[in-house]
């Protein structure tokens, strides 16, 4: 049975619209524009114990308003959704000690008191037994290189840091479902690193289901199996990273390398050429045209090497990102937030 | 139950350990509690040597000093600073989504972080209360009996339930008005004088003490000290300490349903 199931979920809310302006403002005394927001327009989805799931989107997308959904913070304004039986927003309490929710940019932790107090209030309210509660702080302060920092009060550690904190208090109780919206955001190289290696050992070991929301393509590469794509409220896509490609991109980016350091015309014909650095020039072919274009080209120059690539994942999916915007700059009403 | 118990206790051990980190501002703001009380000292001192008479509405200038030492006791008990907008800062910037997610309930943890607040602040004030009501014993008649004592105690320990709930209500506000501070002000303004925090509520005329001795305000300040002052005895005591504990009962339910439709808007809005 899957542990998250989504059918036609909707959320659609009201936002007040200002003009510029003081007298604007003025007006918006008396009487107010409101514009509709889809924020997730009837989404369907499943997902089975120990999948890990990333939400890809450009902002406003809906990710996190899925997010926030499953986590019971909001109302749905249509269709419905079970987590391990539980319909989220009911915020059973039976439903709270079996999930957590980490948000980058939300701090749960006592602000001026070192982490471990926070987590010492973590195991109260979740009910944790004491040996259990030792044997994960044990493992999650080992896994994620904390302990000489747990006496340290939550203001003065590093974004990177914090949100190790984060995390760990998250886990203590052992969530059997994780939402993350964007853990690694405004964190360094090194941080980002850090947090997906111990992501995917984690989940791996304890067979957990998560669900991460990022538009950090670095993140999706290194957890997840299954990517969503999610625009405007949509799902576009479900389905491995690998496929996106197949999916969206109807090329082939092709490098010749040339026999002669020589300037070579007419290849414009064949396809898009992007980059010439000489003996290599890089073109990008429709999928469907390659095998003829190929053969006319071996036939009209000199070439020493071929590669046939496809194109970078980001590149594919930048271009379809931008792609929904200029047709959602095109629609001019429902334009989604998260 | 015991798991609760070891709950609470462990919110209120970290909320008093919070209270501690700023350790200057708690002390700073502990001892300047005192200087209201000078100024109106020094206020009615300059009153009766104007007017130069022995009592004002039945009020001698000792009975003045008494009953703003008291109302400084019962204010330690009832006033809230900052629970409002604190409560509508959590609102507003999204921080109240970690009460909705984690199994705890938001407005007993905020009831226990203020019982953590008000207990770190009597073990710092009580040596300063005590040797102010020392230098100032001749302005009191001199001790109640046990019974006024007692429900001198109770009405102050209602007292704090009842401010707490009543600040709470205001700040569960914030769902609807994202700012509550103009609110706050309206409040507090009201709260001045209809709590007794200005002058002793019997000084005023039979009907408009009658109804003010009616709304909920007025045992923030004057009604605990009037009790330990005598002024309310027998029925009057025990139909004074019933209305306390209706009003606190009501303002407790009312901060329960704000808090449901609240969050009920909250989550028709978008977190």
């Amino acid at each position: 049975m899957a542990v998250i199931e989504i059918d036609n979920l909707s959320k659609s809310y009201r936002v007040y619209q200002k003009r510029e302006g003081l007298w604007a403002s003025i007006r918006g005394l008396f009487r107010r524009q409101y514009r509709d927001v889809h924020a997730v327009r009837s989404i369907s989805l499943r997902v089975e114990k120990g999948e890990f799931v990333a939400f890809l989107g450009p902002n406003g997308a809906g990710k996190t308003t899925t997010l926030k959904l499953l986590s019971g913070i909001i109302y749905p304004t249509g269709g419905t959704a079970r987590v391990m039986g539980f319909v989220p927003w009911e915020r059973k309490i039976a439903y709270r000690r079996r999930f957590a929710l980490v948000m980058g940019q939300k701090n749960q932790l006592w602000w001026d008191l070192p982490a471990q107090e926070s987590f010492r209030l973590h195991q109260q309210i979740y009910r944790i037994e004491p040996h259990q509660f030792q044997a994960t702080l044990d493992e999650l302060t080992e896994l994620l290189d904390i302990r000489k920092l747990l006496s340290q009060p939550v203001r003065e550690l590093s974004l990177g840091e914090r949100m190790k904190m984060e995390l760990t208090a998250a886990l203590l109780h052992q969530p059997e479902v994780l939402y993350l919206d964007e853990p690694t955001i405004g964190l360094d190289v090194v941080a980002q690193h850090r947090i997906q290696q111990f992501l995917k050992h984690y989940q791996q070991e304890r067979q957990i289901t998560i669900m991460l929301s990022s538009h950090y393509m670095k993140d999706v590469a290194a957890l997840c199996q299954r990517v969503v794509i999610i625009t405007q409220g949509q799902i576009r896509y479900d389905g491995s990273l690998s496929g996106i490609i197949d999916r969206f991109s109807g090329q082939k980016l092709v490098t010749l390398t040339l026999a002669e350091e020589a300037p070579v015309d007419g290849l414009e014909r064949f396809g898009q050429v992007i980059e010439v650095q000489l003996p290599k020039v890089k073109i990008r072919i429709d999928r469907a045209q390659v095998p003829k274009a190929l053969a006319a080209i071996l036939a009209q120059h000199a070439i020493e090497d071929i590669a046939v690539e496809d194109p970078p994942l980001e590149e594919v999916i930048a271009d379809l990102f931008s792609q929904v915007q200029k047709e959602s700059a095109v629609e001019p009403e429902p334009v989604a937030a998260e | 139950m015991y798991a609760r118990l070891s709950t609470w206790w462990t919110i209120l051990s970290i909320s008093l350990q919070e209270r501690f980190v700023y350790r200057g501002d708690f002390a700073l703001g502990t001892l300047m509690r005192f200087l209201p009380i000078v100024t109106q000292i020094f206020l009615w001192s300059a009153v009766f040597s104007a007017v130069q008479q022995k009592r004002i509405v039945g009020y001698s200038y000792e009975d003045f000093v008494a009953y703003y030492l008291l109302t400084m006791i019962s204010r330690a008990f009832s006033s809230m600073p900052g629970l409002a907008s604190q409560i509508g800062y959590q609102i507003r910037s999204g921080d109240i989504k970690k009460y909705l997610t984690q199994p705890v309930d938001m407005i007993g943890f905020f009831l226990l972080g203020r019982i953590a607040h008000k207990l770190a602040y009597y073990t710092v004030a009580t040596a300063p209360f005590a040797l102010v009501f020392f230098l100032c014993r001749g302005f009191f008649p001199g001790w109640p009996d046990a019974t006024t004592l007692a429900a001198f105690i109770a009405s102050l320990v209602l007292s704090f339930l009842l401010g707490f709930f009543l600040e709470a209500c205001m700040g569960l506000v914030g769902f609807w008005f994202l700012e509550v501070s103009s609110l706050l002000f309206v409040y507090m303004l009201l709260s001045f004088f209809l709590s007794g925090h200005m002058f002793p509520l019997d000084m005023l005329p039979p009907t408009a003490r009658q109804i003010v001795l009616l709304l909920p305000l007025h045992y923030l300040a004057y009604f605990p000290a009037a009790v330990f002052l005598g002024k309310v005895q027998g029925m009057d005591l025990v139909w004074g300490l019933s209305l306390q504990v209706a009003w606190t009962i009501f303002f407790a339910l009312l901060s329960r349903v704000l808090f449901k439709l609240g969050l009920k808007r909250y989550g028709g809005y978008g977190g």
